[in-house]
């Protein structure tokens, strides 16, 4: 049958078709829905590790123990896994092993724009890359048939625009594979020095393999048309390319781009009179043609950074620039905002109040450094916020009173765990804040430790927060509700001002969860005298329309930060009054 | 020859379930489809596109400038972001819904008023609906996303029953009966 299917989703579709009994994925965009697909099939084991290091070694063993298994996560996930990627590729597989790294081009939801190409070639192994709904499924099915044909984890390559794109796939059936046998051999899994050294000898003679089944693998494929110009290019950049040139090109598709295939290149080279590799972000492929000796060009004329569009190749290359249609006026931007009813806007609020310097990290909260909360210094990676709050307080003591990290609890379980231990061994007297909404927010809502159900909505044991924090060393551990401006700013000033290390955990569920029940929308009254203090907290729902303060009953949910903000009781209720849900 | 439909809004807004269906009356419709969609963080009430490209091949899933067919828009503002987006002879099709971003409401941007009469004057084809109001009609404030359809669905030569078998297979069973009413006074709304 035929249907639509995200390419995240037609990926867990080759999972099942290929086979796949194993998967352990840490959520982030663009790669999230792979595992959550996946999980609806009853035949493959999902779960949601803490962390994609974790996933990663989780899927070694299940691949040590004869499974054919799998691991998503996004490019900065693999910086995370990259420890266990590189000794993987020296031990090699025994069921098939694919990871799924999904670069973000253009920076949609990540904090960098890294190609995650460069692991293929730093830890040698193979990488695939899809163009499309349809090859994110069959090349999956290929990609475990590298993998167990020349024992050695394999990276499918995915990027935003391949992983949220539908696109038409064609359902097969799922393969019988069976458990492989297990039996011990500490030459092959056993990676201490004397059994390391022979395996690096297996991966070069592998590498050699593997680039001679890049010359004739089937998903490397050429296309001839006008020979004045030709194109080498693979993923995104094909199907731009393909876009805007069409049939004035000629194109070599690469749908393993590493390694490369040196012969067909060069053959290839040879029938096209201009040779442009078109690449999304680094050079990757066009430095590889210039170490063959090949005049291409790529980065002299295409971007390093940003997105690809079918308009900027087209203009890149024919000087062709399409006329359209402007709004005569500015168009103010529209950046991505907390919520109506989000529990982390009280805390924001507050830590914007008393000035301090928020310690920041990566989830829905990172939008507490926008305007009008502002209240976010430095934001790096997953887990920074907390060892970088004592990178500060050791730097500069007298910042203790004034600085604090925050994260979420997602977050504080993939990395923030070790940094609370550094602060609590190496005593500075830091104050950590965990917004715990008990969700996995920013990536849409992923079950983790501390909610007490699994991937699959299962109950599970709950990470008790508060023991953990006191078994970390940190003797102050205090629960708050975020939804109660008054207490927030309290409990802060005091752990501010206390001796020792604290954690200060704002426990409320995020607004968005389906159980939590949104109060009728509330209202302006003519109390109001203007002050614009209700809008301090940079809450989307209320505006100045006509020179009034209004508050949008669609998208208001009465969550009442707007009412302890307001100092002349000019924000009422209006419960009982039927209301715009009818 | 493909065509495109460019579904802009905020995020929230349900442009996600707009662009499903439209995708799946487009597959049975024998097209080739390509839907991209926004998901993570620019989701949070930021200004969201989603793109539905069909004809006989389609390659790139994401819009050229100046390449629309059409631009169903859930709120006033994005119709003129997006409006560079639009082919000659392409139309829009605006919600009047006004929703201020950040910097309108922290007062650093002002929000321009009659997009939809400038929009106008520039000479591009733009049919504005209160679709908040008709959702509100129809039995929910959320399915302004099911209205527009029903506004773009008059304007297709596909028929009326493919869309309704569409929303009958996509639509949860509880939300199923406001959406056929949201769909039905789309489709039967004329300027």
């Amino acid at each position: 049958m035929k249907r639509l299917a995200l390419g995240n989703e037609a990926v867990a579709r080759g999972l099942y078709e290929a086979g796949v009994r194993v998967v352990s994925s840490y959520p982030g965009t663009p790669s999230t829905e792979i595992t959550e697909y996946a999980a609806k099939y009853d035949e493959i084991y999902c779960e949601w590790a803490p962390n994609e290091k974790v996933a990663l070694e989780v899927t070694a063993g299940a691949s040590f123990a004869g499974a054919r298994a799998f691991c998503a996560m996004k490019h900065v996930g693999l910086n995370v896994a990259a420890d266990p990627l590189f000794t993987l590729s020296y031990t090699g597989v025994n069921g098939g092993l694919v990871i799924a790294v999904a670069d973000d081009p253009g920076m949609h939801s990540s904090q960098n724009e890294q190609d995650s190409r460069h692991y293929a070639r730093a830890a040698k192994v193979p990488m695939l890359e899809p163009a499309d709904s349809a090859e994110c499924k069959e090349f999956v099915k290929l990609a475990y048939e590298i993998s167990e044909k020349f024992d050695t984890p394999v990276i499918l390559r995915l990027s935003t625009r391949i992983s949220h794109s539908q696109g038409i796939i064609e359902e097969g059936e799922r393969a019988d594979v069976p458990l492989k046998d297990y039996s011990k051999d500490a030459a092959k899994y056993v990676m201490m020095p004397n059994f390391a050294r022979p395996r690096h000898v297996k991966v070069e003679e592998r590498q050699k393999a593997l680039q001679k089944e890049a010359e004739s693998i089937s998903i490397n494929t050429v296309e001839i048309n006008d020979t004045k110009i030709g194109v080498i290019t693979s993923g995104t950049g094909y199907v731009y390319a393909r876009e805007a040139l069409g049939d004035k090109a000629s194109y070599l598709k690469l749908g393993m781009v590493y390694p490369l295939p040196a012969e067909l290149i060069k053959e290839f080279a040879k029938k096209v009179e201009k040779l442009y590799v078109i690449e999304e972000l680094d050079d990757f492929i066009e430095m590889q043609c210039r170490a063959m000796g090949l005049d291409v060009v790529g980065k002299d004329v295409f971007p390093l950074v940003g997105e690809y569009s079918p308009e900027m190749i087209a203009e890149k290359i024919f000087g062709e620039k399409v006329e359209v249609m402007r709004f005569e006026e500015d168009v103010p931007p529209r950046p991505p905002v907390l919520c109506p009813g989000c529990p982390h806007r009280g805390v924001f609020y507050v830590f914007n109040k008393l000035r301090l310097t928020v310690s920041g990290d990566i989830g829905c909260y990172t939008l507490g450094a926008l305007s009008p909360l502002n209240a976010m210094d430095t934001c790096l990676c997953m887990g920074a916020s907390v060892s970088g709050l004592h990178g500060i307080n050791k730097a500069r003591g007298e910042m203790q009173k004034k600085a604090v990290a925050v994260i979420g609890d997602s977050t504080f379980i993939h990395s923030g765990i070790t940094g609370l231990i550094n602060i609590a061994y190496n005593r500075s007297n830091s104050v950590v804040i965990i917004l715990d909404n008990r969700i996995t927010g920013m990536t849409g809502h992923q079950q983790n430790p501390t909610t007490g159900y699994t991937l699959k909505g299962e109950p599970t044991a709950e990470v008790n927060l508060e023991a953990l924090c006191h078994a970390c060393g940190i003797d102050r551990v205090r629960v708050i509700d975020p939804a109660d401006m008054k207490e927030v700013e309290t409990v802060l000033r005091e752990e501010l001002e206390a001796d020792g290390p604290s954690v200060i955990i704002a426990r409320r569920p995020c607004a968005l969860l389906k159980y939590v029940k949104s109060k009728p929308p509330l209202r302006i009254n003519d109390k109001c005298t203007r002050c614009k203090m209700c809008m301090r907290i940079g809450c989307p729902a209320i505006s100045i329309k006509d020179g009034k303060i209004v508050i949008d009953p669609a998208i208001c949910v009465g969550c009442d930060l707007c009412v302890q903000m307001c100092r002349f009781d000019a924000i009422e209720s209006t419960a009982g009054e039927g209301g715009i849900d009818g | 020859m493909v065509k495109t439909i460019l579904i802009v809004g905020v995020g929230g807004q349900g442009s996600l379930l707009a662009s499903r269906l439209l995708g799946n009356v487009l597959l049975r419709q024998g097209f080739d489809v390509k839907v991209n969609e926004v998901h993570g963080m620019s989701q949070r009430g930021g200004s969201v596109v989603t793109v539905v490209r069909f004809g006989e091949k389609v390659y790139s899933p994401v819009a050229e400038k100046g390449s629309a067919d059409y631009i169903l828009s859930f709120e006033s503002l994005e119709a003129a972001r997006w409006l560079p987006y639009l082919k000659e002879g392409g139309v829009i099709i605006s919600n009047t819904q006004k929703i201020d971003p950040m910097p309108v409401i922290v007062g650093a941007a002002k929000y321009p008023e009659n997009i939809g009469e400038k929009i106008y004057v520039l000479g591009a084809d733009i049919v504005e609906v209160n679709a908040l109001d008709l959702a509100v009609k129809a039995g929910n404030k959320r399915a302004v996303n099911v209205v527009l359809l029903g506004v773009l669905a008059r304007r297709a030569p596909f028929g009326k029953e493919v869309w309704i078998d569409a929303i009958r297979e996509t639509v949860p069973e509880r939300f199923l009966e406001v959406n056929l009413m949201a769909f039905e006074l789309g489709y039967s709304y004329s300027v």
